[in-house]
């Protein structure tokens, strides 16, 4: 647990220290009904006393009452967006007497830091960096982000019914590495945060605090309150093991669930979308009317598009049930063999925001229920 | 259907453009007026040879590139889009009239002698079809570009790849994928909001939903789309009455095929009830 002691009052002081070294800070803000990432100018932006009521495609936000400022679990918007921009030029080309010249994007990418990140967050951030950075299609854009990122992550103390992490080992604690670790605490008439560094960064930061040492009273709290997320989350419908999870579905090819939940699915996307890990995009090439300039976008895509598998002569995934079925084969199988972790984190943002709720969580225990019977 | 791009330019010339209006409101052909600062770059690049919304100088075919507003609804609309299609080369349709049938398709879920009758004073000189039809129901097309009305962007995008021989970047996935592209919060998840989404073509760049409100499905059917499963799940947890699904199906593109089955579908379980 956290060896030091921030006064909530003080968490301001945080916010100011990480931009006065330089970062542009993004964070849980309150906008259009939801808890999103912006940027985070002051305490005030931050989504005090907010929390959400989430399930199966519904998010709704509710006063908490005691004046938490991270007293919510994940929202509609993950940080991938902010290292795998949406979207983003790649170059452009110029035809000029010489014949066509490329011409490279020279963006200074902003040196970034995320506070609140939580350890399924982290978990998808990991991911990410062995999709992007680690493999044999390492992407220049990505890395140049995510370099001098700062992370400042934030124990869950409050999941949603929608949230699994505990069945997919990726929390609610934080066990991986950030920069600055907090956990924040509501004792009684006190408001705290439990805090410490990571790294060297994260020391540097700490020093510029006003803070004191924690007392082994305060660090049980906190303890036992990630302990209830915990608790709360092995108890909930949602919990499975998923050691089993990957031959489950090699077995499964040709399971009938597959045809029921394509009698469901709207294949909209959004499930890919709101997913922390899910990394596909496209590229589209575009000519102005002149045919002098031309240009190459990167845009995030989705396995359930039928742009995604076109090749020659039609789309090799033509309907919903071999999309849904590659998508989640693909997150909770292939991807081990692919990456060597699962896919997924447990975030349950696929389930809150798919628009007609479906839960994969449920489409496995179906699965596994049909191959019983 | 969407056919294979044809090459525009059959020499060193400059590529003929035409414009045709059918049944319609005019504005997807604003749409290329309003280009302003790219209208003088087309002007440059293409001849504007028949355009009567910009120029009273109509030229003769055949053109390169038509582009074609608008529905078939009269007889004689029949007979001139085959002309049109005679005298060209490419021949794109603009908007939600010209691909799906526009609004005016709602006479085709009734009777249209019925509006006759209760509009104009003296019927007989009405001479009108009883359905309003996409372009695509009397000649071949080569592409259609979706919306009411159509993006500006979009057209653009469409025009300069048919000048340079390349695929149109025009994605036939929902506004979904716009929505997420932004940032916006779902209003489907988070309000409680009746949108079309999920099933509607993106293009528009998610305007409706970015201003908090729901799509209303201007762009028509995206690909793929699962009208049946959004019914269900407006009705069942969004609390929308069944006259409400009825309504937004048959907008703009009330006739596009998928949203006039899922209409018809939701009328005869209304009528079973």
């Amino acid at each position: 647990m956290q060896k030091f002691l921030l006064q909530a009052d003080d968490l301001d002081v945080l916010i100011q220290v990480i931009a006065r070294e330089g970062h542009r800070l993004i964070g849980p803000t309150l906008r259009d009904g939801a808890i999103v990432y912006d940027d985070i100018h002051s305490v005030s932006d931050l989504p005090r006393d907010w929390t959400d009521d989430q399930e199966k495609g519904r998010y709704r936000l509710r006063k908490r009452g005691d004046g938490a400022y991270f007293g919510y679990a994940a929202g509609p918007h993950s940080w991938k967006q902010f290292l795998q921009l949406p979207r983003r030029p790649v170059w452009r080309a110029e035809r000029d007497a010489n014949g066509v010249q490329i011409i490279a994007i020279e963006e200074m990418a902003p040196r970034l830091a995320f506070m609140g990140v939580r350890s399924c967050e982290l978990h998808a951030i990991a991911i990410q960096d062995r999709v992007f950075l680690e493999g044999p299609f390492r992407n220049d854009d990505y890395d140049k982000r995510r370099q001098p990122l700062l992370l400042i992550a934030v124990n869950c103390t409050a999941p949603a019914a929608t949230c699994f992490c505990t069945s997919m080992n990726t929390g609610p604690e934080v066990t991986l590495p950030a920069d600055l670790t907090m956990t924040e605490v509501m004792d009684g008439d006190a408001h705290y945060f439990l805090i410490d560094a990571g790294t060297g960064r994260g020391e540097h930061i700490l020093k510029q605090l006003p803070l004191t040492p924690a007392q082994a009273r305060q660090q049980a709290l906190a303890q036992k309150s990630i302990q209830h997320a915990a608790e709360q989350m092995e108890q909930g419908p949602r919990s499975f093991d998923s050691s089993d999870v990957k031959d489950l579905l090699y077995r499964n090819y040709e399971s009938p669930e597959w045809e029921l939940v394509a009698d469901r699915c709207l294949s909209c996307a959004n499930c890919t979308m709101a997913c922390p890990t899910c990394f596909c995009s496209t590229v589209e090439d575009t000519t102005d009317l002149t045919g002098e300039n031309a240009e190459r976008w990167e845009r995030w895509d989705s396995c359930f598009t039928a742009d995604f598998s076109y090749i020659t002569g039609g789309a090799v995934r033509a309907d919903t049930r071999s999309r849904y079925r590659q998508w989640m084969t693909h997150k909770l199988a292939t991807w081990h063999d692919q990456f060597d972790s699962s896919g997924c984190v447990g975030c349950g943002r696929c389930i809150a925001w798919c628009p007609v709720g479906i839960d994969l969580t449920e489409e496995l225990l179906r699965i596994r229920e049909m191959e019983n019977q | 259907m969407v056919q294979p791009a044809r090459a525009v330019a059959a020499s060193g010339e400059k590529p003929r453009l035409a414009v045709w209006k059918f049944t319609s409101c005019d504005g997807c052909q604003l749409s290329l007026l309003d280009c302003e600062d790219e209208l003088l770059q087309l002007a440059d690049r293409v001849e504007i040879a028949y355009f009567m919304e910009a120029s009273s100088a109509p030229q003769s075919g055949p053109y390169d590139l038509s582009l074609v507003e608008g529905s078939i609804t009269t007889p004689d609309e029949v007979r001139r889009i085959r002309e049109v299609r005679a005298q060209s080369r490419t021949l794109v349709t603009i908007g939600a009239c010209a691909t799906a049938g526009g609004i005016q398709a709602l006479r085709n879920f009734a009777d249209v002698d019925d509006f006759i009758a209760a509009v104009y004073a003296h019927p007989e000189y009405i001479e009108t079809l009883k359905t309003s039809t996409p372009i695509s129901a009397h000649v071949p097309v080569d592409f259609e570009l979706q919306g009411c009305p159509i993006n500006k962007r979009q057209l653009l995008e469409v025009i300069s790849a048919f000048l340079h021989r390349r695929p149109p970047q025009v994605p036939p996935h929902s506004v979904c994928i716009e929505c997420k592209l932004r940032g916006n919060v779902c209003v489907w998840v988070a309000h409680g909001t009746p949108c079309l989404g999920p099933v509607t073509h993106a293009g528009c760049g998610a305007i409706c939903p970015t201003y908090t409100r729901g799509c209303y499905g201007c762009y028509g059917p995206k690909e793929n789309p699962n009208t049946a499963s959004l019914c269900h799940w407006w009705q069942e947890e969004l609390g929308a009455e069944k006259v409400q699904v009825i309504e937004n199906l048959r907008n703009f593109n009330a006739a596009a095929p998928v949203f006039a089955e899922a209409s018809r579908r939701q009328e005869g379980e209304r009528d079973q009830e």
